[in-house]
């Protein structure tokens, strides 16, 4: 799978009440979110967005709240992939459930300049910065995780699971 | 191989012998929680997997919250969806407005999470837990919707940051302070991908509420988790709440740890986090001069009645300054009546405060509180992002209830002891004794059947 556009650059820290504010969290529905995502830190964002462009970010990307609502406002806004130096664990999650691509770079995240062209290989975890003319590699994701994201998403991962086991509702958690 | 606490509890619930770092597992899970905007889209995810029956009805927590009581029509739906679920799943613990309270503070009041379980929840301070020895963490809507229907999950092993705490709080000294200290020692990054593991003789020195409020935040340094040991006060706490059996786990003495902190309990001082990470911390008695427009005492951080008694003792017989708003949300019903009882209430109010039902409101800038362009805010809450609690022009400085309190009179950031020398420890933390606040609450509030606080000493 590849992707390209132009890249969104911002600093680290970003965090899910910056992606989305909380005002717009009652609906969860994508084409809203996306009309509002990245408001408060970027309002020309919403606007200025094209299919295939990239977020980049710093350290410690999509920190705060574990609101699923920030990685499909960005899906929904058209954005191919993110990119950051490093990810906050529960946006990492939710990025991989929903399947947004998201790729680990800190050599990348620095690199990378507004308004670059790039180009991204997923399957190598290639990212290419046309307007610089260089090239980075990201980590590889664990095989489960690729698991999880070739199949679409962790719901139909599950989907998959139920189906198999020929129920609704598999055996019961507990310790 | 030796292993922390947290790896103890992730290799039981997957039934291994034993687990390392970065390994990837899936575990069963004890409990799986939602709120008003991270249940429905799960709820929706979970029918699209095909599900039909959530995997235990005793096993999913429901809690309308976030924007209960309902603060728009949008909202208002969205409760409904959640409430609809609940009933069609016949799910045993769903708290409707009038019973709920701010998720993090209603579950251990109610006895839902115990020493040793295996905790999901769609809301990033579900975290708290780890002051009751479980391992409990945040995720998304989607993995919540997974959790429902499997009563599984995947997880990565994380290592761990053993922060050692020695010596005995003072003053109005508590676990905001602590928590906002670690986070400013090791920045809003510095446990990404880890557990905070809490550890050292500093920890009986600790009450489970400030327990609580220290995990809480834990996901505030990037923590998965933040975990404390299970001791006396746990146990006497987990008595008090449940008769559920449970499983104490014990971090090997020769677990290794990727980082070790040091915090001396004993030099702690009130501190406060400046805009607008929380990491930017400085002591109170340092914040210069800060003109305050709103002070919100409440939220999942600091809403619990040892908070309200400590914010009550400095607003007692004194007047919220003319240019400051001062709000205040007892976390759950619980707690709101414990507050009426011990007379809390009335100080408040008397004070020139509001008392709010629980809700979460203002600190996700939701209702109740938000804050116009240029408007200051000191917060017992947990974030101080650009926007968190209102307009993106607003700025947010977290604290403690003792600094809360003392902005709310003196409409500036001060050391709480500039309006009021701090009283003896133990006494303010604890039900007021007679001869104690006047005696005036407690005769009120000690002769009644005092409310199980889920905060027990």
């Amino acid at each position: 799978m590849t992707a390209a556009g132009r890249a969104f650059k911002y600093g680290d820290n970003v965090d899910t009440d910056a992606i989305i504010p909380a005002r717009y969290l009652n609906t969860s529905d994508p084409a809203e979110l996306a009309a509002h995502c990245m408001e408060d830190l970027d309002p020309s964002f919403a606007g200025a967005v094209r299919p295939g462009d990239v977020l980049v970010g710093g350290r410690n990307f999509g920190c705060g709240s574990s609101r699923e609502h920030a990685p499909v406002a960005i899906k929904a806004a058209g954005v191919s992939c993110v990119i950051a130096a490093s990810f906050a664990r529960i946006f990492y999650r939710n990025a991989v459930n929903i399947g947004l691509p998201i790729l680990e770079s800190p050599e990348a995240a620095a690199g990378i300049e507004a308004g670059d062209r790039l180009s991204l290989d997923f399957g190598s975890g290639t990212i290419s910065d046309g307007t610089k003319n260089s090239s980075w590699r990201s980590a590889p994701f664990p095989p489960f995780m690729r698991r999880i994201m070739e199949a679409g998403g962790l719901t139909e991962y599950v989907r998959a699971r139920l189906t198999e086991a020929g129920d609704s509702g598999a055996e019961g958690g507990g310790s | 191989m030796p292993m922390t606490m947290t790896q103890k509890i992730l290799a039981a619930h997957a039934g291994l012998e034993s687990v390392e770092p970065g390994q990837l597992l899936e575990a069963g899970l004890d409990l799986v929680l939602g709120n008003d905007i991270t249940a429905p889209p799960a709820i929706r995810e979970f029918r699209k997997m095909g599900a039909r029956t959530v995997f235990d009805r005793d096993r999913v927590v429901l809690v309308p919250d976030h924007f209960a009581p309902n603060k728009d029509i949008k909202a208002a739906e969205q409760c409904k969806c959640m409430r609809d679920f609940a009933r069609e799943q016949e799910v045993t613990h769903y708290f409707e407005v009038g019973e709920m309270g701010i998720e993090h503070a209603l579950l251990p009041e109610r006895g839902l999470v115990l020493p040793g379980d295996l905790v999901i929840g769609a809301d990033s301070h579900t975290c708290t837990y780890g002051a009751a020895g479980a391992f409990s963490t945040g995720v998304g809507s989607t993995d919540m919707a997974a959790g429902m229907a499997l009563g599984r999950l995947w997880f990565k092993v994380p290592e761990a940051i053993r922060v050692v705490l020695t010596g005995k709080p003072s003053g109005w000294a508590g676990g905001k302070d602590l928590i906002l200290t670690l986070i400013g020692m090791i920045g809003v990054d510095g446990a990404l991908y880890q557990s905070l593991e809490f550890q050292g003789a500093g920890v009986a020195a600790l009450t489970m509420e400030e327990r609580l409020t220290v995990s809480n935040m834990a996901i505030e340094a990037g923590a998965k988790n933040g975990i404390f040991p299970v001791d006396e006060a746990t146990r006497a706490w987990a008595a008090s709440v449940s008769e559920r059996p449970y499983r104490e786990y014990r971090a090997d003495p020769d677990a290794v740890y990727a980082r070790e902190v040091r915090i001396d309990l004993s030099r702690l001082v009130p501190v406060v986090a400046f805009p607008h990470l929380p990491s930017n911390v400085r002591p109170a008695s340092e914040a210069g001069d800060v003109p305050v427009d709103q002070v919100v005492i409440g939220s999942c951080t600091n809403g619990r009645i040892e908070d309200l008694r400590i914010a009550a003792a400095i607003l007692r017989g004194r007047r919220v300054a003319r240019t400051v708003r001062c709000i205040v949300i007892p976390a759950t019903q619980r707690i709101y009546l414990q507050a009426i009882r011990e007379g809390l209430a009335e100080d408040f109010v008397e004070a020139g405060a509001v008392l709010s039902t629980p809700t979460c409101g203002p600190c996700l800038g939701g209702h109740m509180g938000i804050l116009a362009a240029g408007e200051r805010a000191v917060a017992t809450t947990n974030r101080n992002f650009v926007g968190r609690m209102g307009h993106p022009e607003s700025e947010i400085y977290l604290a403690g209830p003792a600094v809360a309190a003392a902005a709310a009179v003196t409409g500036r950031i001060r050391d709480p002891s500039e309006v009021l020398e701090a009283p003896d420890r133990e006494r303010l933390l604890s039900t007021p004794e007679p001869g104690w606040g006047g005696g005036r609450a407690a005769s009120r509030g000690r002769s009644r059947d005092a409310v199980p606080a889920g905060g027990a000493r």
